[in-house]
């Protein structure tokens, strides 16, 4: 037999449960050192599934905003969500959580880089590794070029957009400037 | 190597951060260009070296820049690099939050989506180019970096293990 379904509560924030910064600060700490390979499926484990901050439909909207913002997606969403719990210091408290540990862990590789770097046997490791990580990078561009349409409008603008930055090695600056003005232009005749 | 300017290594990346649509990998290949190729702060392998080893750890993406930083100039270049990648992206968020925007689905923002969705592909691309410019010099690494494509789009593999199994194949000398 389901539970009794407690009625519908419209008015969200005021009654929710109190999440302060430091549940902020530790559950994006912890979010951010499971997240081997990519930080966003555990971000979503967390939030959604594990804690319920967040519905699914609440985790979209904010990812979707996150992504059309510069910057780090998961690092956007922190913000956001610290914000929308806590306030200003719940947007720090989150974004801290969110960096603080793999900051750490940064320096400790630098480090043991600036040691052990020049060993061979590391030197042929990082090789191996390094081999694979451009693997990662192309193979993300070619999954995210399947969500492009069939139509030769976008493909174009990742064909500039590769020539000018990858192959001629010009400032990014420049060809993003050049480039967006057209692209967000031609998209926004497309779709009115 | 020449010597580091602090100072300009922050404007360039603070101006960079707010190019940064999709995440830090799209603004990888001007990073490499200005740290490597136009300053010679460090060499394009050790530019590599960095990137394989943040991949290996956990954490967000653009982490990358605080070993990037380290690598440059110790303590100082780790703080300097990740607040100048970090900052201005947040300010934005938080401007854009206090607006209370938060439906991101107007038709504005779908123009926006759409047009910069796919230039990012293309500087994404152009990162995966580069890091493999500066790291297969012989076929066997290139035919890795290849293999690590192949993999990734055929199955669900967690990178973290391609990324230990390229440490393998490098340290047992198959590549």
């Amino acid at each position: 037999m389901p539970l009794p379904q407690p009625p519908i509560d419209n008015t969200p924030d005021t009654d929710a449960p109190k999440i302060g910064p430091l549940d902020l600060f530790l559950a994006f700490s912890q979010l951010a050192m499971s997240g081997f390979g990519g930080v966003l499926p555990w971000a979503h484990r967390t939030l959604v599934e594990r804690k319920g901050w967040l519905t699914q439909r609440e985790f979209v909207d904010t990812l979707a905003l996150g992504q059309l913002l510069p910057g780090p997606n998961i690092g956007n969403m922190a913000v956001m969500i610290g914000y929308r719990f806590a306030g200003y210091t719940g947007a720090a408290a989150a974004f801290a959580g969110l960096v603080a540990g793999p900051f750490l862990l940064m320096i400790t590789a630098g480090l043991a880089y600036q040691t052990y770097g020049a060993l061979p046997l590391v030197q042929q490791a990082l090789s191996g590794m390094s081999a694979v990580a451009a693997g990662l990078v192309l193979a993300t561009g070619l999954k995210m070029s399947g969500s492009l349409k069939r139509h030769w409008r976008p493909w174009l603008f990742t064909a500039l957009a590769l020539t000018g930055v990858g192959a001629l090695r010009w400032p990014l600056l420049a060809v993003v400037g050049a480039l967006a003005p057209f692209a967000i232009a031609a998209a926004w005749r497309e779709q009115n | 190597m020449d010597r580091l300017d602090l100072p300009a290594l922050a404007l360039h990346f603070a101006l960079l951060s707010l190019m940064a649509i999709g995440g830090v990998s799209s603004i990888l290949p001007d990073m490499q260009r200005y740290v490597v190729e136009v300053n010679h702060w460090m060499s394009g392998k050790q530019f590599a070296d960095a990137y394989a080893l943040a991949q290996a750890a956990p954490g967000p993406n653009m982490m990358f820049v605080t070993l990037l930083g380290w690598q440059l100039a110790g303590w100082a270049g780790a703080i300097v690099a990740t607040l100048a990648i970090v900052g201005p992206p947040i300010l934005l968020t938080m401007g854009v939050t206090r607006l209370n925007a938060r439906n991101p689905d107007t038709p504005l923002g779908r123009a926006i989506r759409g047009g910069l969705g796919p230039i990012a592909i293309g500087l994404t691309l152009s990162s995966g180019w580069i890091l493999a410019r500066s790291s297969d010099h012989d076929w066997p690494a290139g035919a890795l970096t290849l293999l690590t494509v192949a993999l990734m789009l055929r199955t669900r593999l967690n990178p973290v293990w391609l990324i230990l199994a390229g440490a393998i194949a490098g340290m047992t000398g198959i590549i």
